[in-house]
C-alpha cells in the first residue's frame, strides 16, 4: 500500500513537527511493514510560483514558429518593477498557445532548477530576454503531459491562488509516500482511512472517521437488485448519479493522488470509484446506467456461461463457484474481481449505478486465482472489506461525481442486505500481559483496545470484547493479544531466556550423518548441496535396464520448470552435472560428495488424509499420514574424476580411480563403527565388470566402482570417473552399539607368508574370508600384498599373496604356526582349488 | 697372561719404568688428538688402548715385579690408562657431536614445498551452519527433530492453521506431487516437523528442526527454490513472548557477537502474536544509518537485518496436535540458513550455494566461522 503524506496529514490531524520518517518508524513498530519513502516533486527546486499572464504578443518567426512574447504577475515579492511602457511582471517567451491572458499558469523563474537539472536562466531569445520559463507537466515532473502549457483555474480546491506562491505546494505536488507492506491480516489498512486510524492512534491524537454514516436499513427504491446468494453477498448497495459531464477531465490532484498511490487515471467516473476504495477500503464499480438491462442479479455461475472482463479477455466461469454480477443480458461482472466490458463507462456515459458492496473473502480469493485475475479491488476483499463500510463509500463516491462532474445524485437507492454483527469475545483481562511476558495492566488492556475502536465490557476478571467492523481478524482471544501487544510495543517484551527439560539431544540418525559427512570431508572429498529436480532426459542418460526403481520417479504436479518434471531417485545425476560444472571452469581433478534424500514413487499410492483441524487427528490418521508418502531415503554418493593426486617433487601423478571412492565407502562406514563388506556386482550405472556391491549385515545398501563408459559418455565426463552411492539410513540403521573390547594377546606374534594361485574369476575377498576361517582363532591380522600373474602361475590364474600374522595366549612355536598356516591354506584349497605356492 | 713371577730379572720390568710409561700416554695422546673421525678414534682405542697395545702389554707385567715394586707400578699403569680412556670418551663425544652436525647440515630440505597429500576435502557452508546453529540449543538441553521432505499437505499447512484457502497453498507458491488429489507436497517449511513433533511427543517439548525447504520461487542471485531453514518450538506451561525473545537474544549472541534482537509484528498463520526477527547489525552496530561516510554493506546501512519469523504458537495449531491451550502455551521461530550464511559470511549469490563448485564448498575451509 502506497500511502501519499498529504492524504495522510489530512485525514489525520498530525502536529507538524511529526516528520515523514517519525511516521513510518511508528508503522513499523505496529505491524506496517515500511518498504521505502519517496518523494515526488523533490527535485524541483528554486522559484517556481503561481503566475497570471497579463498580456501577450504573437510574433511569428522565420522558421515558421510563432512565439508569444508575454508579460506576467508573478506576485509581488518576484515581479519586476512597473516601467512606463509594462506592468510590473516579468517578460518571457513561450513556444505554446493553448493560454489566454488573465489565465493562471506555473512560472520557473531564473534560478529554478527542473527534473533533469535544467537549471532556468534570464536568457536572450527571439529578440527579447526572457525572464523564466512558463511550465507545462512534464517539464516539473508532475506527469507526462506535454500538450501544452499547465493553465491552472483561478480556485484550486476551494482556494484563490495567490500569485507568487510556490506552485508545487499549491499543486500538493510536492509529497511523501509511504510504502508499506500491508499483512494479510491488516486488511483495513489497505486504506487511507485504516492507514489514518492506526497513525493517530500512535501517536496519540484524534481521528474522525470520514465513514463513519451507518448502513439504512434495506430499500428497493433505486435500481433494481436481487441477491440470489447472500453468503456470497452480505451487503449491495446500488446509487444512481445521472446527468454526468462525460467531458469533465480528472482535476489533477485526483490524477496526482492516484498516480503517488500507484494507480494510472483513466476516467474521471473510474478514478473517482478508485480514489474512494483507495480512502476507503471499499472497492466500488461503475456500470454505464445505459447499458445495463434490467435489475441487477448476484448469483453463482451456470452452466456455459462465459464473460468479457474489462481487459477484453472472454473467460469461461466456474460453475456454482464463481460470484456473477449479471442483467437480463446474463453475467456483466465477475463480483469483487473484475467487470465486463459490456457495462463499462465509456467516454459517452452520462448516467452511473455505482456498486458497493460486500462480498465473501473466500469466494473472491478463489475467483481470482482460478482466473489469475489480482486486482486491487479482489485483493481488498480477499482480505476482508469492512461489511458496514458499502453504503457509506457509495455516497462519497456519488457526491464526487456530483461535484466534480456534474451529476445529480437520485435520491433512490437500493440497499439490499445489511452490515454483520461482530462475535464478541472473552478474555482473561491477564492474558496479554501472560502471553506476551510483559507489564500490562488491565486498564491499559482496556484502553489500547477501545482505541483500536473495540468495544469493551469488563465482566469480573474477564473482559467481553466486540470488534469494530473493519477488524475481522479480531476473533481469537490471542488475535487481541497480538493487538494489545503491537499496540503497546513489542519492546515492552522483555528478554528470559527458557530453562529447558533435559531433552534427548541429537537424534543418532543426526548424529551419524554429521559423523560421516567430516569422515568424507577428512577423506579428501567436498561436500555440495545440488537440486533434487531432474528430467526425463536425465534419467534416460543413467542408463538404468527397465524395470530399475531408480526409473519409477516422483513426479511433480507444477514443478518450477516443464523440462524437469521428476524428483531424482539417484544422488549420481546431480554429481554428474556438478562435475561438468567444475571441468567447464577449469577445475579438473574432483573429489564430490553429497548428503541428500532420494525419492521413490511408491506402486501403491495413496492420497495422505485430510482430517479436521478442531482436535488431534486418529491415530489412523496419523499413520496414514506417514503411510501416504513415497520413500525418501537419505543416500551418500561421491564421484571422482582427474588426478587424486597431482604429479609433484615426491612423485608422478595419481589418477582417481575405484579405489579412493572404496576407500571413502569404508571410511564413512569406519566412522559409525561399521566395516563394509564389498562384492564383486554388476549394476548400473557402473561399468559391468569394475563394480561392487556394499554390504553391511548380509543386506546390499549401495554400489561402488568405475561409471559404465557409455554413461561417462552421456553425461560429458572425463575417462574413467569413479562413483560411489549408498544408502544412508541404512548404513546407520545398522551401526551397532557400544561395541566390545577384547582382551589384548600379548605374546610373540608369528609371521606367515602365503601365495594362492586361484582363477582370475575368484574374489580376493572370498580367498581372504577362507584364510580367515581356517586360521580360526589364532590369527591376528591378515593382509593381502600381492596380485601376481606370470606365465608360471597360468593363463586365466593370479596369485594372491597374504602376510599372516597368528598369535595365541602364548607364544607359538614354530610347528604350532606353521600348523595354523595349513589350516587356513586347506580351506582355500577345498573352496577355490587354489594352489599354494610354497 | 703372566703368572706371578717369582724368578725375575730387574731387567725385564725395565718397561714399567715411570718414563717409559709416559712416553706411551704420550703417544696415545697424540693419537687421539690426531684423530679426525669417529672411525679413526676407534682404531686409535684399538690400537692405544686395545689388547695388544703397549699399555696392556706393560699391563701385564705388573705381577712380574717383585712385591715391593708392584704398587708404585700399579698405580702408575692405573693413571696412564685412565688418563688415555678419558681423553678417548671425551674425543669421542666431540668428535660424534661434529659429526652430527654435519649430517644435519647436510640433510637441509626447502621445508616450503608443497606437502598436499590427498585432495582438500570441505563440508558444505551450509552443512556447517546447520550443525553450528544446531548446537546452539543442544547445549541449552533442546532436542534435534527432523521429518520428510515430501510431506502430507495437511502436516505443512492445516495443521499449522495455515486454511484451505491460504495463497500459500496455490500452485504458485507450493509445489505438489502429481497427483494433487494424494495432498503430497515439497515441504514449504520445516514447520511439519513442529506438528509431527506435537503429535509424537509428551510434553514440555523444546525442539529445533533445521532441513531443506521447497518454494516454487525464481531461481536467481538472492532467490532459491530450495532453502534450508532452521525452525524452534517450545511448548510448556507459563511459556511467553518473553522466552522468545531471550531465546532468540541467545541465538544471536552464540552467532554474532555481543548483540541484540528486534521483534516486530507480522502475521503467519501458525504463530499469534507474530513478529519478524531484526538482527542488530553485527558489522556496524547501527553506525552506518543515516551515515553516508561509512555505509554498511552486511544491513545495506539500515541497522537492522531481517532474520526470519516467530511468533506465539497459534492455539489453533495446539489443538490440531491435541495439546489444551489453556493449560500449554508454546513458541516458535524460523530463520534462513542460507541467509544467515550470506551475510555472515558476506555471500553474495545465493545459486553458489547449489551449483556444486567446489571453490563454494571450500571457501570455509569446511567450518563455519
Amino acid at each position: 500500500m502506497r500511502a501519499p503524506l498529504s492524504w495522510l496529514r489530512e485525514l489525520v490531524q498530525l502536529p507538524a513537527d511529526i516528520t515523514t520518517t517519525q511516521i513510518a518508524d511508528r508503522w513499523t513498530r505496529a505491524g506496517l511493514n515500511v518498504e521505502r519513502i519517496e518523494s515526488t516533486g523533490g527535485d524541483v527546486s528554486g522559484p517556481v510560483v503561481i503566475g497570471r499572464v497579463l498580456s501577450l504578443v504573437e510574433e511569428p518567426q522565420k522558421n515558421g514558429k510563432t512565439i508569444r512574447w508575454c508579460r506576467v504577475d508573478v506576485g509581488p515579492q518576484f515581479n519586476e518593477p512597473a516601467t512606463a511602457d509594462e506592468p510590473a511582471g516579468r517578460g518571457i517567451v513561450c513556444g505554446a498557445s493553448n493560454f489566454k491572458v488573465g489565465d493562471h499558469v506555473v512560472v520557473a523563474l531564473p534560478g529554478a532548477v527542473l527534473p533533469g537539472d535544467f537549471a532556468i536562466a534570464a536568457r536572450k531569445t527571439y529578440g527579447h530576454v526572457s525572464d523564466g520559463m512558463i511550465c507545462a507537466e512534464d517539464e516539473l515532473g508532475l506527469g507526462s503531459d506535454h500538450a501544452g502549457i499547465m493553465v491552472l483555474p483561478e480556485v484550486l480546491d476551494g482556494r484563490p491562488l495567490v500569485l507568487g506562491d510556490d506552485a508545487l505546494d499549491v499543486l500538493k505536488a510536492r509529497d511523501e509516500v509511504i510504502e508499506a507492506d500491508i499483512t494479510p491480516d491488516t486488511g483495513y489498512c489497505l486504506s487511507m482511512r485504516g492507514l489514518a486510524r492506526e497513525t493517530a492512534q500512535a501517536f496519540g491524537v484524534g481521528f474522525t472517521d470520514p465513514y463513519s454514516s451507518p448502513v439504512p436499513p434495506e430499500t428497493s427504491s433505486g435500481h433494481p437488485v436481487l441477491v440470489d446468494d447472500p453468503s456470497g453477498c452480505s451487503l449491495f448497495t446500488a446509487t444512481t448519479v445521472t446527468g454526468i459531464d462525460p467531458h469533465r477531465p480528472s482535476p489533477s490532484w485526483l490524477v496526482r493522488r492516484l498516480e503517488a498511490s500507484g494507480m494510472r487515471s483513466i476516467s474521471l467516473v473510474v478514478d473517482i470509484t478508485n480514489y474512494v476504495m483507495l480512502e476507503s477500503g471499499q472497492p466500488l464499480h461503475a456500470y454505464d446506467g445505459d447499458s445495463l438491462q434490467g435489475a441487477i442479479v448476484v448469483r453463482r455461475a451456470r452452466e456455459g456461461e462465459t464473460l468479457t472482463t474489462l481487459d477484453d479477455v472472454t473467460r469461461d466461469l466456474r460453475v456454482g463457484d464463481d460470484l456473477l454480477i449479471c442483467d437480463d443480458s446474463g453475467p456483466i461482472g465477475l463480483a469483487g474481481v473484475m467487470g465486463g466490458a459490456t457495462t463499462e463507462v465509456t467516454a459517452s456515459t452520462t448516467t452511473v449505478v455505482l456498486e458497493a458492496a460486500t462480498f465473501d473473502a473466500v469466494t473472491i480469493a478463489r475467483a481470482f486465482r482460478a482466473h489469475k485475475l489480482p486486482s486491487e479491488a479482489s485483493k481488498r476483499f480477499e482480505r476482508g472489506v469492512d461489511p458496514a463500510l458499502a453504503w457509506a463509500a457509495g455516497q462519497r463516491a456519488a457526491a464526487l461525481m456530483a461535484e466534480l462532474a456534474g451529476g445529480t445524485v437520485s435520491a433512490a437507492a437500493t440497499i439490499v442486505g445489511g452490515p454483520r454483527a461482530m462475535p464478541a469475545q472473552r478474555i482473561s483481562a491477564d492474558l496479554p500481559a501472560t502471553i506476551l511476558g510483559a507489564d500490562i495492566g488491565h486498564d491499559e488492556v482496556m484502553e489500547v483496545l477501545r482505541a483500536s475502536g473495540c468495544e469493551v465490557e469488563v465482566i469480573g476478571s474477564e473482559l467481553r470484547v466486540v470488534p469494530p467492523t473493519w477488524r475481522g481478524d479480531l476473533v481469537d482471544p490471542y488475535d487481541y493479544v497480538e493487538e494489545v501487544g503491537r499496540k503497546v510495543g513489542f519492546e515492552r517484551i522483555g528478554s528470559v531466556l527458557p530453562v529447558a527439560t533435559s531433552g534427548r539431544g541429537l537424534p543418532s540418525g543426526q548424529r551419524g550423518r554429521r559423523t560421516v559427512g567430516r569422515a568424507a570431508a577428512d577423506a579428501g572429498f567436498v561436500e555440495l548441496i545440488t537440486l533434487p529436480f531432474v528430467s526425463d532426459d536425465e534419467l534416460t542418460r543413467l542408463g538404468l535396464p527397465e524395470g530399475d526403481p531408480r526409473l519409477s520417479a516422483v513426479k511433480l504436479q507444477n514443478p518450477l520448470s516443464d523440462a524437469q518434471p521428476y524428483l531424482r531417485t539417484t544422488l549420481l545425476g546431480g554429481l554428474m552435472t556438478a562435475v561438468g560444472r567444475n571441468t567447464s571452469r577449469g577445475q579438473d581433478d574432483l573429489a564430490l560428495f553429497e548428503i541428500g534424500s532420494v525419492f521413490h514413487q511408491r506402486g501403491d499410492a495413496v492420497a495422505a488424509p485430510m482430517p479436521s483441524v478442531s482436535a488431534r487427528p486418529s491415530e489412523h490418521d496419523i499413520a496414514a499420514l506417514d503411510a501416504a508418502l513415497p520413500d525418501q531415503p537419505r543416500m551418500l554418493a561421491a564421484i571422482v574424476t582427474g588426478q587424486w593426486r597431482a604429479a609433484g617433487w615426491r612423485g608422478p601423478a595419481v589418477p582417481a580411480d575405484w579405489t579412493h571412492v572404496a576407500a571413502l565407502a569404508e571410511a564413512v562406514a569406519a566412522s559409525v563403527g561399521l566395516r563394509l563388506v564389498r562384492r564383486n556386482a554388476e549394476h548400473a550405472p557402473w561399468h559391468p565388470g569394475r563394480c561392487a556391491e556394499l554390504l553391511v549385515d548380509g543386506a546390499v545398501i549401495g554400489h561402488v566402482g568405475e561409471l559404465h563408459p557409455e554413461v561417462a559418455r552421456a553425461w560429458g565426463l572425463p575417462e574413467r570417473p569413479a562413483a560411489l552411492e549408498l544408502d544412508l539410513d541404512a548404513l546407520l540403521a545398522a551401526a551397532p552399539g557400544p561395541g566390545e573390547v577384547a582382551p589384548l594377546r600379548t605374546a610373540m606374534v608369528a609371521k606367515e607368508d602365503v601365495a594362492l594361485i586361484v582363477d582370475e574369476s575368484v574374489a580376493a575377498s572370498d580367498v581372504r574370508d577362507a584364510l580367515v576361517e581356517g586360521a580360526g582363532d589364532l590369527l591376528d591380522s591378515v593382509r593381502l600384498f600381492d596380485v601376481y600373474r606370470s606365465e608360471q602361475v597360468g593363463q586365466g590364474k593370479k596369485s594372491l599373496a597374504f602376510a599372516l600374522k597368528l598369535r595365541g595366549a602364548a607364544t607359538l612355536t614354530d610347528a604350532e604356526a606353521a600348523e595354523a598356516r595349513d589350516r587356513a591354506v586347506a580351506v582355500a584349497v577345498e573352496r577355490f582349488g587354489a594352489v599354494h605356492r610354497a | 697372561m703372566s703368572g706371578p713371577n717369582t724368578n725375575y730379572d730387574p731387567v725385564q720390568v725395565t718397561p714399567l719404568k715411570a718414563d717409559q710409561i709416559e712416553a706411551m700416554v704420550a703417544e696415545a695422546l697424540a693419537a687421539i688428538d690426531g684423530a679426525s673421525t669417529t672411525d679413526e678414534l676407534k682404531a686409535v682405542r684399538l690400537a692405544h688402548v686395545g689388547e695388544k697395545s703397549p699399555l696392556a702389554l706393560a699391563n701385564r707385567e705388573i705381577g712380574a715385579l717383585p712385591p715391593q715394586a708392584r704398587k708404585d707400578a700399579g698405580q702408575r699403569m692405573g693413571r696412564a690408562r685412565s688418563t688415555v680412556n678419558q681423553a678417548i670418551t671425551a674425543r669421542q663425544a666431540e668428535l660424534a657431536r661434529a659429526e652430527l652436525t654435519a649430517r644435519l647440515a647436510s640433510e637441509r630440505i626447502d621445508m616450503t614445498l608443497p606437502v598436499e597429500q590427498h585432495p582438500e576435502g570441505a563440508i558444505h557452508p551450509l552443512t556447517a551452519m546447520m550443525d553450528m546453529m544446531s548446537d546452539v540449543f543442544l547445549n541449552l538441553g533442546w532436542e534435534v527433530a527432523e521429518g520428510p521432505e515430501l510431506e502430507a499437505e495437511w502436516l505443512n499447512f492445516d495443521a499449522l492453521n495455515t486454511g484451505p484457502d491460504h495463497p500459500a497453498r496455490g500452485l504458485t507458491d507450493t509445489i505438489f506431487v502429481e497427483p494433487l488429489a494424494n495432498h503430497i507436497l515439497m515441504r514449504t517449511q520445516t514447520s511439519p516437523v513442529q506438528a509431527r513433533t506435537l503429535l509424537t511427543r509428551d510434553l514440555p517439548v523444546y525442539v529445533v528442526c533445521p532441513g531443506k525447504v521447497y518454494r516454487a520461487d525464481e531461481y536467481d542471485a538472492t532467490h532459491l527454490p530450495v532453502f534450508h531453514q532452521l525452525e524452534g518450538l517450545v511448548v510448556d506451561r507459563g511459556i511467553s513472548m518473553a522466552h522468545l525473545k531471550g531465546t532468540l537474544d541467545h541465538l544471536a549472541r552464540s552467532l554474532f557477537g555481543d548483540i541484540s534482537t528486534r521483534l516486530r509484528p507480522h502475521y503467519f498463520p501458525f504463530t499469534e502474536p507474530s513478529a519478524e526477527i531484526d538482527l542488530e547489525c553485527f558489522v556496524c552496530h547501527g553506525a552506518s544509518v543515516g551515515n553516508p561516510d561509512r555505509p554498511c554493506r552486511t544491513c545495506r546501512s539500515e541497522g537492522w537485518i531481517e532474520w526470519g519469523g516467530c511468533g506465539v504458537v497459534n492455539p489453533r495449531v495446539l489443538i490440531a496436535a491435541g495439546v489444551d491451550p489453556d493449560v500449554y502455551s508454546g513458541i516458535a521461530f524460523g530463520m534462513g540458513i542460507d541467509r544467515t550464511v550470506m551475510f555472515r559470511n558476506n555471500a553474495s549469490d545465493l545459486r553458489d550455494f547449489v551449483e556444486g563448485d567446489i571453490r563454494f564448498s571450500r571457501s570455509l575451509l569446511g567450518g563455519a566461522r
